[in-house]
Parts: C-alpha cells; sequence; structure tokens
C-alpha cells in the first residue's frame, strides 16, 4: 500500500440512469469525483448505494449515462461510453472493489487466493506483492489457513488485500465496516488514511458516523436513486452521514 | 381494430378452404383410407411449429445484441405459438397411428423429435415463470431458447438414426414415397392457412405481451414518484 | 494466452476445492451406484438382457447425476460474491466457463471411470477388451454433458426452484447425447464388439456446436 506508482484518477458519472425491469434504481446520477478525493456515500437500505457501487466497478451496466475515469493528468482513462455489460468489464478501470460480501473462496487459503485472484489479474511478481500485501494487511502468520477459519474482520482484512491486489487508483468500497469490531473498525480507518494520504480515490458507502467516516471529505446522499445532497463542508458531510443512521 | 377483424376473417377462410381440401379435393389414399386426411392437418401444423420456433430463435438472437423488450415478447408469443402447433402434431399423431397401425404411440422419428421439441419449449416457457426480474428473464430465457433451437437438428438427427422403429414413415418417407400432385398442392396450401393462422395468433399475443410489458412499467414508475 | 493462463489458475481452484472436500465427487458416486443397483431390480440381469438395456441404464444414471453434480457449479460462486471477483479480474468471461466445464468434464469422467468395473461385475457384461473405446465415448459424451450443464447452471443459480430447474432444462436438451452415446455403447458390449463412427462423430458435433455457442453467449449469462 506504500508504494503507488499511479497517476490518480477520478471517477465521472455523466446522466447515469439504471432500471431493472421498470423499476429505475437510479435516475440522472450526474457528478464528480476529483483525483484523490475521500467520497462517502449515505442514504437507506434500497437507495442506490450499492447499484452505484457496482457501476462504478464495472460490474453492472448502467441502462443509460456514461461513465468516466478522468485523470490528474488531464487525459481520460477508459474513456469509452460503456454500453453493454461487457464493455464495462473489458474498459476495466483502475477501481479496487470490496463488497458486502467478501468476494474470496473459504475453501481456500488467503494466500491461495491472492494468488489466485494475482494470476487472473495477471500481476506481475504475483508471488511477492502477494508476500507483501499479507504482511500490511496483517495476515502474514495465518496465510495459510482456510478462510473459511477467519473471523469477520480477518475476511475483511483479505477482502481488502484482494482489492489492492494491482494497486488500483480508486477504491470503491460498499458498507466496510459492517461486521467489524471497534478493532478491526480502528485497523480499517487506519488503512484507508494510508491510502488516502497517498493519492487514492475513495468512494464508500457507510451506514452512521465512525472512525471511517470521518476521513470523507465530501459526502453524497442518494434517496430512491436520486441524489438529494452533495456537499464538502465539514459540518454537513457529518449531518448527511449521521442523518442517515435516523 | 377493424383491420384486424378483416385479418381474422381471412385467416378463418384460408382454414376452412383447407379443410375443405382436404376433405373433398385430395384423392382418398390407397391403403389407408380416409383417415389419411389426417395427414393435411398434422405435417402442416409441424411445419407451421418448427417455423414459429424459428422465429422464437431468431428474436432470442435479436434481444441478446440489441436489448429491446419488444424482442422478449416476440419470443414469448413465437414459442407459445409454436407449442399449440406442436400440440396439434402430437395429438393429430396418435388419431392417424391408432387406425392404421393399431397402436397410438409409435416412436417414430419425426413424432418423437416433436414430443422432445415439445419438452424443451415447455422449459422455455417454465423458465420464464421462475425468474422474477424483467431483464434478467428475458436475457435467460433467449439465451436458453438460442441453445434449444441449436439443439432442434441434433434431436432430429440422432432419434432419425437410431431410434426408428419402422423401416420408412408411411408418406414422405425416402425418396420412393411418390405422393399425388393433387395431395402436394393441398398439403402447401394447409401449410400456407397454418402459417396465415401462426401469425395471426403470434400478432394477438405480441399485442397481449406488449400491453402487460407496458402495464409493468407504468406501474413501477408509479411506484417511484 | 491470457485465456489459457487465466484458465489453468481457474481449473486448478476448481480441483483444488473439490479435492478438499470431495462433496461433489462422493456424493454423485453414492448416487450412481445407487441407481445402477436399482435398476437392476427392474430386469433380469443376464448377459443377453444387459447388453441390450445396460448401456442405455448406464447413460441415463450419468446423465441424472450431472444433472444433480452441476448444481453447485455457479451456486457456490454467489456464496461470496466470487463470481464478481472473478469478472472484475478476468480479461475473457469464457476462460470462466471452459474452467467450469473442464473441471466437471474430469469430475464426470472420474465417477464414470470409478462405476465402470461395478457395473461390469454386477450385469455380466465384459469390459476389458474395449475399455479404450468406452473411455473414448465417457470423455466425448461427459464433455457434452458438462458443455451444456455448466451453461445452464449458470441459469438455474439465479431462478427459483433451482433444484428442479436444472435438470428440467438440462435432460431435454441433453437428448441427442444420450441417443448418440448410449447406441455406441450398445456396438462396444456387443458379443461382437465394433465401435460405431457414426455415433462418436455426431457427439463430436454436439460438443462443437455447444462449445461454439457458449464462447459466443457465455459471456451474457454472467451479466448482472
Amino acid at each position: 500500500m506504500t508504494s503507488r506508482g499511479f497517476s490518480p484518477t477520478g471517477i465521472r458519472f455523466e446522466n447515469i440512469e439504471k432500471r431493472y425491469g421498470g423499476l429505475a434504481a437510479l435516475r440522472r446520477i450526474r457528478f464528480e469525483i476529483a483525483p484523490g478525493e475521500c467520497v462517502a456515500l449515505a442514504g437507506r437500505n434500497g437507495s442506490g448505494k450499492t447499484t452505484l457501487l457496482r457501476i462504478a466497478a464495472g460490474l453492472v451496466c448502467p441502462s443509460s449515462g456514461e461513465l468516466t475515469f478522468p485523470s490528474a493528468a488531464g487525459a481520460s482513462a477508459g474513456a469509452a461510453p460503456v454500453t453493454s455489460k461487457t464493455e464495462a468489464v473489458r474498459a476495466k478501470p483502475s477501481a479496487g472493489f470490496v463488497a458486502h460480501a467478501t468476494m474470496v473462496y473459504d475453501e481456500l487459503t488467503a494466500e491461495e487466493n491472492l494468488l489466485l485472484f494475482a494470476r487472473l489479474q495477471q500481476t506481475p511478481n504475483a508471488t511477492e506483492r502477494v508476500e507483501k500485501l499479507l504482511h500490511e494487511v496483517g495476515l502474514f502468520d495465518r496465510r495459510s489457513s482456510l478462510v473459511r477459519t477467519f473471523s469477520r474482520g480477518m475476511r475483511q482484512r483479505v477482502a481488502i488485500a484482494r482489492a489492492l491486489l494491482h494497486e488500483p487508483s480508486i477504491l470503491l468500497l460498499d458498507e466496510p465496516s459492517t461486521g467489524l469490531d471497534p478493532q478491526g473498525v480502528g485497523w480499517l480507518a487506519a488503512t484507508l488514511r494510508q491510502l488516502r494520504d497517498a493519492g487514492c480515490t475513495i468512494l464508500m458507502s457507510l451506514h452512521g458516523e465512525s472512525e471511517i467516516s470521518m476521513l470523507a471529505t465530501r459526502a453524497i446522499r442518494l434517496d430512491a436513486g436520486l441524489i438529494v445532497a452533495d456537499t464538502r463542508t465539514g459540518a454537513e458531510v457529518r449531518s448527511i452521514l449521521t442523518f442517515a443512521d435516523a | 381494430m377493424k383491420k384486424q377483424v378483416l385479418a381474422a376473417a381471412i385467416v378463418f377462410l384460408l382454414v376452412g378452404a383447407a379443410a375443405y381440401g382436404a376433405f373433398f379435393v385430395a384423392p382418398t389414399e390407397r391403403t389407408m383410407g380416409p383417415i389419411q386426411r389426417i395427414f393435411y392437418l398434422h405435417v402442416s401444423s409441424a411445419w407451421t411449429g418448427l417455423c414459429a420456433f424459428f422465429v422464437c430463435f431468431i428474436a432470442n438472437i435479436l434481444y441478446v445484441f440489441r436489448r429491446q423488450p419488444q424482442w422478449d415478447w416476440l419470443s414469448i408469443s413465437a414459442a407459445e405459438v409454436g407449442l399449440v402447433f406442436t400440440t396439434v402434431v402430437l395429438v393429430s399423431g396418435p388419431i392417424w397411428a391408432h387406425p392404421v397401425w393399431g397402436i397410438w404411440w409409435t416412436w417414430d422419428a419425426r413424432l418423437t423429435s416433436t414430443f422432445i421439441l415439445w419438452l424443451l419449449y415447455m422449459c422455455f416457457l417454465l423458465l420464464r415463470t421462475l425468474v422474477e426480474e424483467p431483464d434478467r428473464r428475458a436475457l435467460f430465457s433467449a439465451l436458453f431458447g438460442i441453445f434449444a433451437f441449436l439443439d432442434v437438428p441434433l434431436v432430429f438427427g440422432s432419434i432419425r438414426w437410431w431410434r426408428t422403429q419402422h423401416p420408412q414413415p408411411v408418406v414422405m418417407g425416402g425418396s420412393g414415397s411418390g405422393l399425388d400432385p393433387t395431395m402436394w398442392k393441398v398439403l402447401f396450401f394447409s401449410w400456407f392457412a397454418m402459417l396465415a393462422l401462426m401469425a395471426l395468433l403470434m400478432r394477438a399475443r405480441y399485442a397481449m405481451e406488449a400491453a402487460r410489458g407496458e402495464l409493468e412499467m407504468v406501474r413501477h414508475e408509479a411506484e417511484a414518484v | 494466452m491470457s485465456l489459457l493462463s487465466s484458465t489453468t489458475a481457474l481449473l486448478g481452484k476448481e480441483l483444488r476445492t473439490e479435492f478438499r472436500s470431495r462433496e461433489l465427487l462422493t456424493t454423485t458416486v453414492v448416487f450412481i451406484l445407487m441407481v445402477i443397483v436399482l435398476f437392476s431390480f427392474t430386469f433380469d440381469p443376464t448377459y443377453n438382457e444387459s447388453r441390450r438395456f445396460g448401456p442405455g441404464l448406464l447413460w441415463l444414471a450419468f446423465l441424472f447425476a450431472a444433472s444433480l453434480m452441476l448444481q453447485p457449479c455457479f451456486l457456490r460462486e454467489q456464496n461470496n460474491d466470487t463470481l464478481s471477483a472473478l469478472r472484475l479480474s478476468v480479461s475473457d468471461p469464457f476462460a470462466i466457463f471452459l474452467a467450469k466445464l473442464i473441471a466437471n468434464t474430469l469430475f464426470l469422467l472420474f465417477t464414470e471411470v470409478l462405476m465402470l468395473p461395478i457395473f461390469a461385475v454386477l450385469y455380466n457384461v465384459p469390459v476389458l477388451r474395449v475399455l479404450g473405446q468406452l473411455l473414448l465415448v465417457f470423455f466425448l459424451g461427459s464433455l457434452g454433458v458438462s458443455i451444456a450443464g455448466t451453461a445452464l447452471s449458470a441459469i438455474s443459480a439465479q431462478a427459483r426452484m433451482r433444484e428442479l430447474l436444472l435438470p428440467l432444462l438440462l435432460l431435454p436438451l441433453l437428448t441427442p447425447v444420450l441417443v448418440a452415446s448410449t447406441q455406441v455403447t450398445v456396438g462396444l458390449l456387443d458379443a461382437s464388439p465394433f465401435l460405431e463412427w457414426k455415433g462418436v462423430g455426431f457427439l463430436v458435433v454436439f460438443d462443437v456446436i455447444f462449445l461454439t455457442a457458449l464462447w459466443l453467449f457465455g459471456e451474457y449469462l454472467l451479466e448482472e
């Protein structure tokens, strides 16, 4: 997580809509995240947070609209309009994604999981990269244990290590603190702070205020698929995040 | 509305004319007698059913690449109409077979293949009832429809080569089975009438499915507001 | 090139997870064994009778077993949303299918080979003299079953009543495989065994057609 050899990248949502059948999950989503910004998404369950994150990750194809990844240098990476799901996956942004689920195999060890995904992503020097990440997330001693035997906090560490395998310049997290004990939340907050300070763009959905929400420099609130609030003012950021909890 | 009534009347006349042809124009078959006249219904329905499944296949492919709900509506209309015609084949087959061979069901290659086809498209409809989300339902059934239609020639081939217990089908078997020219004409006319009926049914079913799709859309929009 | 390396990495994962739990293999073996034993009560398994009915019941047992064995194929990937992780990581989604269908073919072949001597003993059929040809038919048939089954299990994993749905979708689709492989097996178990090349060719055609269809349309099966 230390040596970051990327150019910071932002995310631009241009009139993104997502309909499931006739049901609109996201409507007229239009905002831009500057490179290096740390944005918290708030909103009730079903307000579209997860869909927004999965669209940003390239897992879900928007029904209409465009998703681009402008880099700090001015050029726009992966700017091709995302017309089909497959193209969304192919025009792979450099985002790392931590979903609600762990996205790793319970029947494999921590090391095997990371090695598998490193090989699929064709990470150069996969073995060293995995070893380094295991040290960084503090799981090196347990690397040969099955993920099944891990606590929720340890699984989340594997999940984050998986998302960081390819040294992404964007990190997307879907309620990363759920199920974590205070110690785990502390570790996560420290890790994310380190990433943010290294220039990583972070977009995360959050429930309530915590050590993690303190990192956010901007808060966006979704309601029924619409953006209802968007602020960079410190006090308002806090109020948006706590309001979501109510 | 008026146009539809007119179309229905024309199709009704065509089917009536085909029935007249089958009963009064076509000559009586020498060995089987009048029962053979069911042949015109049986064979023309079988061909029409295949045509309907082909329409379904084309609609499936277009849906996968274009993702417009219209193609999904067309595919379900075609599949259901195709099922109606193959059901006619499966019912008229035994009615024909019983007086001629003394058994209701023969594992004749084409009858058996039609049965498998019927099962495949029943599963197609079943799959649609078991997937909730409309886009996903449309996509999955389209993909299954493509696989199913690709399977059709293989089913026919495998059963024809290995599972036929009768040396040669009675009519239109190999090259040797001569069919009276009038019989051919009546058969093709019946097929034409059946195709017209297919188009009529499909159009009506499509209109129904389109209305249902739009209603669903409006309902969701109303809920969202 | 990346397809090859992704497929081998994924195949390694499939084999490793299965051999760690052995759930699929053990249940499938027991299932086929049970079907073979129960079938023997439906007729008198003398050599002559077995030659007529044996191949059909053997393939029917394989098909039913496969339709159960293929259930968890994509269901397992849903537990932790690992399918999304795979989709984000591989450059060609066909690799996901390729690895799974190779693994499934290997699992099926393994259980079939394990069942063959038991079948031969219980039904009094000599299999040793045609072992090579039998394995060829087993391979081609299992490959066809796995290609269609892997594709359809991606569908059934996301539907209701999925346990019932997969056999329903799969079995009619596999009619040609059942007919052709049974026919070839009948020839091989004959008093004077022969290999029916037409049947072998037919199985190859089936495998090629469905593999091509999966290659063309597979990525859409993984959409969200």
